[in-house]
């Protein structure tokens, strides 16, 4: 156990023993070293499940929409990222923040045991972190592995390390900013041919197979019903007339959700096909901030977005159109 | 048994497709699914699990069943459904392949489902052996033997060399092409993999799960256990683990209208949705506790009850490797196995 | 064409009677102006309206009435809304008969029989009560206890007050919710009703109507002494294919389009409590 499990857990037991929180919204140990699930601890004997290691990407915020409404207050453990999406919820009234007590911790980027297996590792019993490298150990032995290389997408990009809007924090040590600038693959998009980006889309959103995971685990997606689940909306269909029609489904989603997504990435994480949903996402954030100035979603729990506040400055509709349809 | 250089496989795909359409796992954007064979494709014969399941081929995300015509007060109903013409699945797990017998149960029994029927009748099933199954497989705990998968031709892999064993006329048939590839041989070095592989899997960590608890008998237990809540909290009630699920037969019918008439479509769907009960007035399952439980419960004890005793999870793991949440059936047979086994 | 349960025929709709303000009875034909099929009584069909929608609706009139076929729809949803808009004439798919019937061929022979119905729970009701008056003489005395909201929503009033209640041994009694100017009989629910008139418990009895009414009356048949084994009714749940393939239906291992929707009441204990 690392020191900052170690904290994270005492800092939960705590919380449940003085009363301060009812219940504590964590990781639970699942049954290998990489596949913790999200979990409520209402007790002491409880959190003998608690972990935090590589494994636990899963941001909790959007879990809290439920959870808040319960009597007591709810202690929730937050990932810079995470910590986002709490905000980002409060301000859209879907969280109650005087029933959570928001704790940041510490977070050098989760990793991806897909991409671990890949590399031909499997049966993994511990993955220890240091620095830029990570040894995974398994039943097959040790293996040192470049960090960069077995993190999940979202944490490739972090967009930044920043615990906001947090009650306390636990961060033992300095955290490391992201390896790669997060628009960099927007603009590689950008830079290719309509013709290309089609391709693009084409063959990634062809694999989709509706499950819905991206929709349902995105914390942005808090509509009580969505459009596509009511039959009386005329767009409930749930089966396609050609193999691509699912970019309607991804393209509005994104629209939706644009100037109110943190770009917290689990879209992409939970996605069982790996598509780069993310990427449909950040080109929205990319825009409004071309277009609006500079906006980060979740910053803050409270003050105007650019998408539904006029100010003088903003960009004329027909510059947008110029800008996307006719280049 | 014939013996196929790997570097001939190309070929012997071309050859094979020339004479039906050839289905096979194959890489595109990234990730391993089953796709028609052409020129170029990018084959994965060694990928364990593609990410959906072989299922698709007789019972497809969806299908047309029937169209409408109205004309004033009258109504036309169109089926016209082409003959399905034979086709070969290459590369079908021993999981897969007996997820085909607990999806027969199903549509085959009386009445018989034509649409599931005409497509099965079709299919050339080539199954793969297993060389390396990896942590979340758990088949043998279903008594199968991804060692040694039937089909109408088994297929064994090496480094080198692919090994084909005709087991039915169907297979017969479909050797008749291979053999034109390979040579006559392979027995010992297939036994050799067969013994490796039995071993790997005796070893694996889900090889031993208790499925004791499991039992028709025991389904209003199972069904009041305590359990479910903590297991089902952190349930998105996404559809993943239904739709990558090689047992999951669950479908809705709908209609669409289109400008030339009407289709009725029948396509997956997923008790984990919350619309899946839903009638005009009442829904019969309201909570996510309630759904994620009727999944596992019909796999594990409604299924087996009404199908003599067959549970209706074929231990791919698929659901543990993609629940975005990391919830499972392994976990569900885990802990209600140590809670409710007296 | 291939024989497949999943493909409908043609019905037409020759007659469409209105009941109440919510409910309306419409009579079915085939193309060839029979009865689509045969079926027993409380079997269930399928019916749609293309472009609209299909659902499972019980099969109203009694299996013995040879040149028609009712079904009694409330509107509710979609479809039924469509359903009450449609015209004489106009064309609808059917296909069935779908699930088990009530034991009269069976368990019911030589009893007494006592039906007890809510709203629209009359309408799987009167196919049994219908076939009991046909072959007569195989039953006892014949018991209906049926309540509704009010006066205008008892369904089919016509037939029970010209034929069920001039039937020998037929003792037909009515309740409705609240007192209603023009309403001279009993006023008060369906489950204090049963227990008032004090029913003799040898009696089989077949329950039908919303569930909170189910719930209560058994109550209420259980006091009285009734015996579980010999008290019926029937489910209603959301179904697609009405064979036991789509999978939504079931109540634990029992799938009400297949096992149901007629179940006694001691079946049902054995089963998970939702529906």
């Amino acid at each position: 156990m690392t020191d900052l499990e170690n904290k994270i857990i005492e800092r939960a037991e705590n919380l449940l023993e003085s009363g301060e929180a009812a219940r504590v919204v964590g990781w639970k140990k699942g049954e290998f070293y990489f596949d913790p699930s999200p979990a409520e601890f209402d007790s002491k004997e409880q959190l003998r499940d608690f972990v935090y290691n590589g494994f636990c990407g899963a941001n909790l915020s959007k879990y809290l929409i439920q959870v808040s409404k319960k009597p007591g207050k709810t202690a929730v453990f937050l990932k810079p990222c995470d910590t986002f999406s709490l905000n980002q919820l409060v301000k859209e009234h879907r969280v109650n923040r005087d029933n959570i007590i928001a704790i940041g911790i510490e977070c050098n980027g989760k990793l991806d045991i897909e991409k671990i297996k890949e590399k031909g590792v499997s049966a993994v019993t511990e993955a220890s972190e240091t620095g830029k490298e990570v040894t995974v150990s398994s039943l097959y032995g040790k293996s040192v592995m470049n960090k960069e290389d077995i993190l999940l997408i979202k944490c490739l990009t972090c967009k930044s390390k920043k615990l906001v809007g947090v009650d306390e924090t636990i961060v033992l040590g300095e955290m490391e900013e992201a390896p790669s600038d997060r628009f960099e693959e927007v603009e590689k998009l950008e830079k290719m041919t309509e013709a290309e980006r089609f391709a693009f889309w084409k063959s990634q959103l062809s694999k989709c197979i509706r499950c819905n995971a991206c929709r349902n685990v995105c914390p942005a997606c808090s509509c009580v019903k969505c459009v596509f689940d009511n039959p009386q909306s005329g767009v409930a269909a749930k089966a396609n007339d050609d193999e691509f029609e699912e970019q309607l489904f991804h393209i509005i989603r994104a629209f939706h959700v644009s100037g109110r997504c943190t770009d917290c990435g689990e879209c992409s994480r939970v996605c069982p096909q790996r598509i780069p949903l993310h990427l449909l996402n950040r080109k929205f954030i990319k825009d409004i901030n071309t277009c609006y100035g500079e906006y980060q979603a979740g910053e803050a729990a409270d003050g105007k977005t650019p998408l539904t506040d006029y100010t003088v400055g903003d960009v004329e509709p027909n510059d947008v159109f110029n800008a996307g349809v006719r280049k | 048994m014939i013996k196929v250089d790997r570097t001939k496989a190309d070929g012997m795909y071309a050859a094979i497709s020339e004479k039906m359409p050839l289905f096979i796992p194959v890489k595109s954007a990234g990730e391993v699914n089953y796709a028609p064979w052409e020129k170029g494709a990018d084959v994965s014969l060694d990928t364990l699990k593609t990410v959906k399941s072989a299922k698709d081929f007789f019972f497809p995300q969806s299908e047309t069943m029937m169209r409408f015509k109205a004309e004033g007060k009258k109504i036309e109903i169109i089926d016209d459904r082409k003959e399905v013409a034979p086709f070969v699945i290459f590369g079908v797990r021993g999981c897969d392949y007996r997820s085909f017998d607990i999806l027969d149960k199903v549509f085959l029994q009386e009445p018989v489902d034509t649409y599931y029927k005409e497509r099965r009748d079709a299919a050339v099933i080539v199954t793969m052996a297993c060389a390396k199954p990896e942590e979340s497989c758990f088949c043998s705990v279903f008594g199968i033997d991804s060692a040694d998968p039937k089909g109408d031709v088994t297929c064994y892999a090496d480094d080198k060399y692919l090994y084909f064993k005709s087991n039915t006329d169907k297979g017969a048939k479909l050797m008749e092409i291979i053999g034109a590839f390979g040579t006559e041989g392979g027995e010992k070095e297939v036994e050799a993999q067969k013994k490796n592989t039995r071993e790997i899997m005796e070893k694996l960590p889900f090889t031993h799960l208790d499925l004791s608890v499991f039992k028709p008998e025991n389904l209003n237990k199972l069904f009041a256990s305590e359990e479910w809540a903590s297991l089902s909290e952190a349930c998105l009630g996404c559809g993943t683990c239904t739709f990558v699920c090689p047992t999951c037969q669950c479908f809705d019918i709908r209609d669409f209208k289109t400008n030339d008439g009407v289709i009725r479509f029948r396509c997956w769907d997923s008790c984990m949705y919350s619309d899946f009960t839903q009638m005009a007035a009442a829904n019969s399952r309201t909570t996510q506790l309630q759904r994620y439980r009727q999944r596992f419960m019909h796999k594990l004890v409604y299924y087996p009850s009404q199908y003599g005793g067959t549970y209706s999870c074929v231990g791919c793991g698929r659901c543990v490797n993609k629940c975005p949440q990391r919830l499972n059936i392994v976990k569900v047979i885990k802990r209600l196995g140590d809670k409710e086994n007296d | 064409m291939i024989n497949e349960h999943l493909i409908p025929s043609i019905g037409v709709i020759t007659d469409i009677r209105r009941d109440t303000p919510d409910v309306k009875t419409f009579r079915v034909l085939g193309l060839d102006g029979k009865k689509p099929f045969e079926h027993k009584p409380g079997q269930c069909a399928m019916l749609s309206v293309p472009g609209v929608g299909e659902a499972m609706f019980s099969i109203t009139s009694s299996p013995t009435n040879e040149e028609f076929m009712e079904f009694s729809i409330k509107k509710c949803g979609c479809l039924t809304e469509v359903l009450h808009s449609l015209e004489v004439g106009q064309q609808v798919t059917v296909r069935g008969p779908y699930g088990k019937n009530f034991p009269v061929e069976g368990e019911f022979k030589g009893k007494d029989l006592l039906f007890i119905a809510g709203g629209i729970g009359l309408a799987p009701l009167r196919s049994v009560i219908n076939y009991v008056r046909h072959y007569r003489k195989n039953y006892g005395k014949v018991v209906i206890v049926y309540g509704a909201r009010s006066m205008d929503d008892l369904v089919d009033i016509n037939e029970i007050k010209t034929e069920w209640m001039n039937e020998p041994d037929f003792n037909v009694y009515l309740t409705i919710d609240r007192p209603q100017e023009g309403w001279d009989g009993h006023v008060g629910f369906v489950p204090a009703y049963v227990k008032e008139l004090g029913l003799d418990p040898t009696m089989t009895a077949v329950l039908c109507g919303p569930p909170i009414m189910i719930k209560f009356t058994l109550q209420g048949l259980l006091e009285l002494g009734f015996d579980k084994s010999r008290v019926y009714t029937t489910l209603e749940l959301r179904m697609k294919c009405g064979i036991g393939k789509c999978g939504r239906c079931n109540v634990g291992d029992k799938f009400v389009c297949k096992d149901g929707p007629v179940f006694r009441m001691d079946e049902l204990d054995e089963l998970p409590d939702e529906y």
